[in-house]
């Protein structure tokens, strides 16, 4: 506990961030409305600047939390305004202060009607994703976590496409429901873990075995339907579908991040023996997802819903490496998330660009997009080809991280979820041929015109950190290591002190294996 | 026995309600009908002027009246709640009433009385000044449903409410004669020690308890006693309906829950069970049934079965024997809290849809919200937090109220309870939402579209200042609240 919380230095950057979105909200209130969307695109990018400093000051060394603010909120029970940041949560803040301005650059021409309050629910789903991924104190956390729902909501519902209502309910009772259990969940830990709801106090307690199988269920719930695991990913494609090309970014990119963000903080470290009993189980649901995921896009002929299952295919890797439970795997499952958050939304935004020309989504309607829009064809296949995994892009260094991790807990698996690899390539090669280079539909052909400027700029820097994680991963790691490892061992030690006591056989063939991986060994960028 | 000077005192809040309101009548035939507002704004001084002398009892307990009467700071936080209660209730209808062309000033008379009656409620250490604040508050109530008397459907309400609340308050009466008989007293201390003594298995005392839970009961609604809820809520006129809805069923809770505690806290088997079945029918039966509802007000009247359902938990969890101390195990506080909060959800959701009726909508259909969003954003945006918090969405005060009560509940052990409740809490999102839905992502036919003069008045701009105020200001910083609860309840012997 001692190591855990290093306090910011006195700035409240966490807090910072949290607000200004909020401010911006105001600012959007005051102004003029035409001006909604000027005054969105400075506060969301003034919070982008704003959380450099997290990148910069960012302590790699330790495993503790960073940037630690710690205030008293509710004395009965004790329910803090904690907030802190680690090597797991860092990269996730930043990845949504990063996106958050290019969703407000996407929507600038694609949304018409109700703009100020269009920007006010995206203003406050950044507020609401940061506390997520900031907050110390399990209330707290709760209480972000649900905020969330009501700006998507309305996202979806108000701006969606046209079965918009349908899909916003779906939506909000799905991840609602998954919530119901979570909240008494965190009420139980409480009383158990000690009358605390800090998030760090209540790693560091311990649980009994039957109390934790029922905790990580609960758990599961909540995070199983935001990541969503199949088979609880029904919501999502209709979800994505309807949603505006920026909402459609937010949810791949940010909010399926909080399930697995879920997972790492809470399942993982509070409930270490439950995980490890129901690992199988979860690596289970995870190449289930990766390879029907897969399938399901090879099928589609609208480009949204194809994306939407490539993400259940890619998000099965990111549960596959958390549950895999070694370095490689958390390690490779974060930089998945950050990966995915990355490549996910500029492939949302390119159909966002196109369905503006053409009002389709459909693929057919989108033919032969090289001839006519050469530079945005470019963008559309570098994006394409990351989210396949080519070698060179940022999505091969996590997936293969997933697969050197998943392989040590069972070659079965690993061999089972490279096909979910070998699938991408197959469901967005056939995309791109016809989506690229197919013949144009007559009609479409006289709308299709290349990239403006502000939307070449939106490329841009996805561009360059698609390829700087790809060829350059180690600073994105050295982040992760200490905390990672950290995890890590706690499981380790975990398991020692089972072994103690009598263990089924199997427990013990895979606990030497863990202590052995907790000390990396393979060695990739490093 | 004649009342000394400190009896008097103790019951001042009481006099001054009871003496404006008779004022009130008097003053009503000689005002003017273009100067009725002034009545009102007598009772709202009134109430403040009670304020004042109440919020002093919040940290004393005196028994009046030879104990008849008890003035703690249990008493104390409900009657400054109704104090809020009333206050906001009569601001809103000085623009309603107008609107509906309602001009009896014995409006604002009743409100008073009514109002008296739950404080008597509140502070009765005998049964039968809880029995006679029920009836002064109901018969009052009774009149109110029916001040829409050109229409039939608010005297149907009148009527309906009239028959089964005196129906109720027979069996109420009964209930408490059989205790006299075993007890023969009707003290709630004096009829604890008998029950202590009788024991939970004793015939008379399970009666008893019976009839004092059907009583109440249909106070405050519980399933299978809710029968006349929707019609009557939906029949009434909207303010007082409100009122209803918040004022009528705080106080029954509160004088439920120190029946309960101070007169059969030695059998709590006894009771606790039939109350458990009773939470989780209304909770079930609330929500489910709130779903097909097309008329607003009814569904807020089944919604407010439903957060009926939720406060019960908290008296179930104040019942639970595991847990011992009712006090410490947070039942009784948290159910506090959950009332209060409601209250403000409450109160601003029917303020919109008496706002609405301003505009020569209806304002009580379901489509009369379509597309308000487009026509008035601000009365959309207020009624879609108010949703929410009904919804019990964070961060508004809706979430700490479900909160305080499930942990309440986990704490006595009863996690499946909690479990229970939020899966319906979450259905209840879905009807909840139907209403953002309306408003937000339906296009207002073209007659709507000309109703753009949903103008907020002075005096409505207020009640929903004070209820968008409470929803928001109790969700994000909910300690002050919680704080004077859980100190309202050490008074609790």
């Amino acid at each position: 506990m001692t190591d855990m919380a290093i306090p910011s230095g006195g700035f409240p950057w966490l807090t910072l961030l949290i607000v200004l979105p909020i401010v911006g909200v105001g600012a959007i209130l005051l102004a003029k409305e035409g001006a909604a969307r000027q005054v969105a695109l400075g506060f969301s990018s003034l919070v982008f600047v704003a959380s450099l400093p997290l990148w910069v000051f960012f302590d790699n060394a330790t495993a503790g939390m960073q940037f630690v603010e710690r205030h008293h909120w509710i004395n009965s029970p004790p329910i803090n305004y904690a907030l802190g940041i680690d090597g797991i949560s860092m990269p996730l803040v930043l990845l949504t202060t990063f996106l958050t301005p290019l969703c407000i650059l996407v929507s600038w021409t694609a949304i018409e009607t109700r703009v100020k309050e269009f920007m006010i629910s995206l203003l406050v789903m950044e507020t609401a994703t940061i506390g997520v991924f900031c907050s110390l104190d399990f209330v707290l956390f709760y209480v972000f976590w649900e905020t969330m729902l009501i700006p998507m909501y309305l996202l979806i519902g108000i701006w969606g496409g046209p079965n918009r209502v349908y899909a916003a309910i779906k939506f909000f009772l799905y991840t609602l429901a998954g919530s119901v259990l979570l909240l008494v969940a965190i009420l139980v830990l409480f009383f158990q873990g000690g009358n605390t709801f800090d998030i760090l106090a209540l790693s560091q307690a311990e649980y009994a075995p039957s109390l934790q199988a029922l905790l990580f269920w609960a758990l599961f719930a909540a995070f199983a339907v935001k990541v969503p695991m199949f088979p609880f990913h029904t919501w999502l494609p209709d979800a994505h579908v309807e949603a505006p090309t920026a909402g459609s970014i937010i949810l791949a990119s940010v909010l399926l991040k909080m399930g697995t963000y879920g997972f790492l903080r809470f399942s993982l470290p509070m409930l270490p023996d439950a995980t490890e009993l129901f690992t199988p189980a979860m690596m289970t649901l995870s190449v289930i997802a990766i390879i029907y995921g897969a399938y399901m896009a090879l099928a589609q002929s609208d480009l949204k819903k194809l994306i939407a299952y490539s993400s259940v295919s890619h998000m099965g890797f990111v549960t596959l490496g958390i549950f895999a439970f070694n370095a490689q795997g958390i390690e490779g499952a974060i930089m998945q998330m950050v990966n995915h958050g990355i490549t996910t939304g500029a492939l949302f935004m390119c159909v966002g660009i196109i369905y503006e020309r053409t009002h389709s989504r459909q693929i057919d309607d989108n033919a032969g997009l090289a001839m006519p829009m050469p530079k945005y064809a470019t963008f559309f296949v570098i994006f394409a080809l990351s989210s396949v995994g080519l070698p060179g892009m940022n999505s091969f260094v996590g997936e293969f991280l997933v697969l050197i991790g998943t392989f040590v807990w069972s070659k079965l698996a690993a061999t089972l979820a490279s096909l979910g690899i070998i699938l991408a390539a197959a469901y967005i090669l056939y995309m791109l041929q016809r989506v690229i280079y197919g013949t144009p539909s007559e009609k479409m052909v006289t709308k299709l015109v290349d990239l403006n400027v502000r939307e070449f700029g939106m490329m841009v820097p996805l561009v360059i950190l698609i390829f700087w994680i790809g060829l350059y991963p180690k600073p994105l790691l050295d982040v992760m290591h200490a905390s990672v490892d950290r995890l890590v061992q706690r499981q380790a030690q975990v398991m020692t002190v089972d072994q103690v006591g009598p263990i089924p056989q199997d427990l013990t063939l895979i606990s030497p294996q863990r202590s052995v991986l907790s000390t990396p060994v393979v060695s990739m960028n490093r | 026995m004649t009342p000394s000077l400190v009896d008097l005192g103790a019951i001042l809040p009481e006099l001054l309600i009871v003496g404006a309101a008779c004022l009130l009548l008097v003053l009503d035939p000689i005002t003017p009908s273009s100067k009725k507002d002034l009545l009102a704004w007598m009772s709202l001084g009134a109430l403040a002027l009670c304020f004042m002398v109440t919020i002093g009892d919040l940290n004393h307990r005196v028994l009046a009246f030879s104990d008849l009467v008890i003035i703690d700071p249990y008493a104390a936080f409900w009657k400054l709640l109704l104090y809020v209660i009333s206050g906001m209730t009569i601001l809103f209808s000085m623009t309603y009433l107008k609107e509906e062309r309602i001009e009896l000033a014995e409006y604002y008379g009743f409100i008073l009385l009514s109002l008296a009656g739950m404080m008597i409620m509140v502070s009765g250490a005998d049964l039968l000044t809880i029995y006679l604040g029920i009836e002064l508050m109901s018969i009052s109530l009774y009149i109110m449903a029916g001040f829409k008397r050109f229409e039939a459907k608010s005297i149907e309400s009148s009527a309906k409410y009239f028959i089964l609340g005196s129906f109720s308050s027979g069996i109420l009466l009964y209930g408490i004669s059989l205790l006299y008989g075993i007890s023969g007293s009707t003290k709630l201390t004096d009829i604890a020690q008998a029950v202590t003594s009788r024991g939970f298995d004793d015939p008379m005392v399970l009666f008893a308890t019976m009839f004092l839970i059907v009583g109440f009961g249909f106070k405050v609604s519980a399933v299978p006693f809710h029968m006349w809820t929707p019609d009557v809520y939906q029949g009434a006129p909207t303010s007082v309906t409100a009122f209803m809805a918040v004022a009528s069923k705080a106080a029954s809770f509160a004088a439920f829950l120190r029946v309960l505690l101070e007169g059969f806290g030695g059998v709590k088997p006894s009771w606790q069970g039939l109350i458990l079945v009773l939470c989780i029918a209304t909770i079930a039966l609330g929500n489910i049934v709130a779903i097909v509802q097309t008329n607003v007000k009814r569904m807020l009247a089944y919604s407010s079965i439903a957060h009926a359902g939720y406060a019960l938990i908290g008296i179930v969890v104040a019942g639970s024997v595991a847990n011992g101390d009712p006090i410490a195990s947070g039942g009784v506080s948290s159910l506090m809290l959950y009332l209060a909060i409601y209250s403000f959800m409450t109160l601003g959701a029917f303020a919109i849809v008496g706002i609405l009726r301003r505009g020569g909508l209806e304002g009580e259909e379901l489509d009369d919200f379509t597309g308000l969003s487009k026509r008035h954003k601000g009365a959309a945006f207020l009624m879609m937090i108010f949703m929410v918090a009904l919804a019990g969405i964070p961060p508004t005060a809706g979430f700490m109220g479900k909160f305080y009560l499930f942990m309440a509940a986990v704490n006595a052990g009863m996690a499946w309870l909690a479990i229970i409740a939020l899966i319906f809490a979450a259905i209840s999102a879905f009807y909840y939402l139907r209403v953002v839905m309306v408003m937000y992502m339906r296009e207002p036919s073209a007659a709507q579209e000309n109703e753009t003069r949903l103008a907020f008045t002075p005096t409505t701009s207020v009640v929903l200042a004070c209820a968008i105020a409470g929803v928001i200001i109790l969700g994000v910083f909910p300690g002050p609240l919680v704080s004077v609860t859980t100190s309202a309840v050490m008074s609790f012997p």
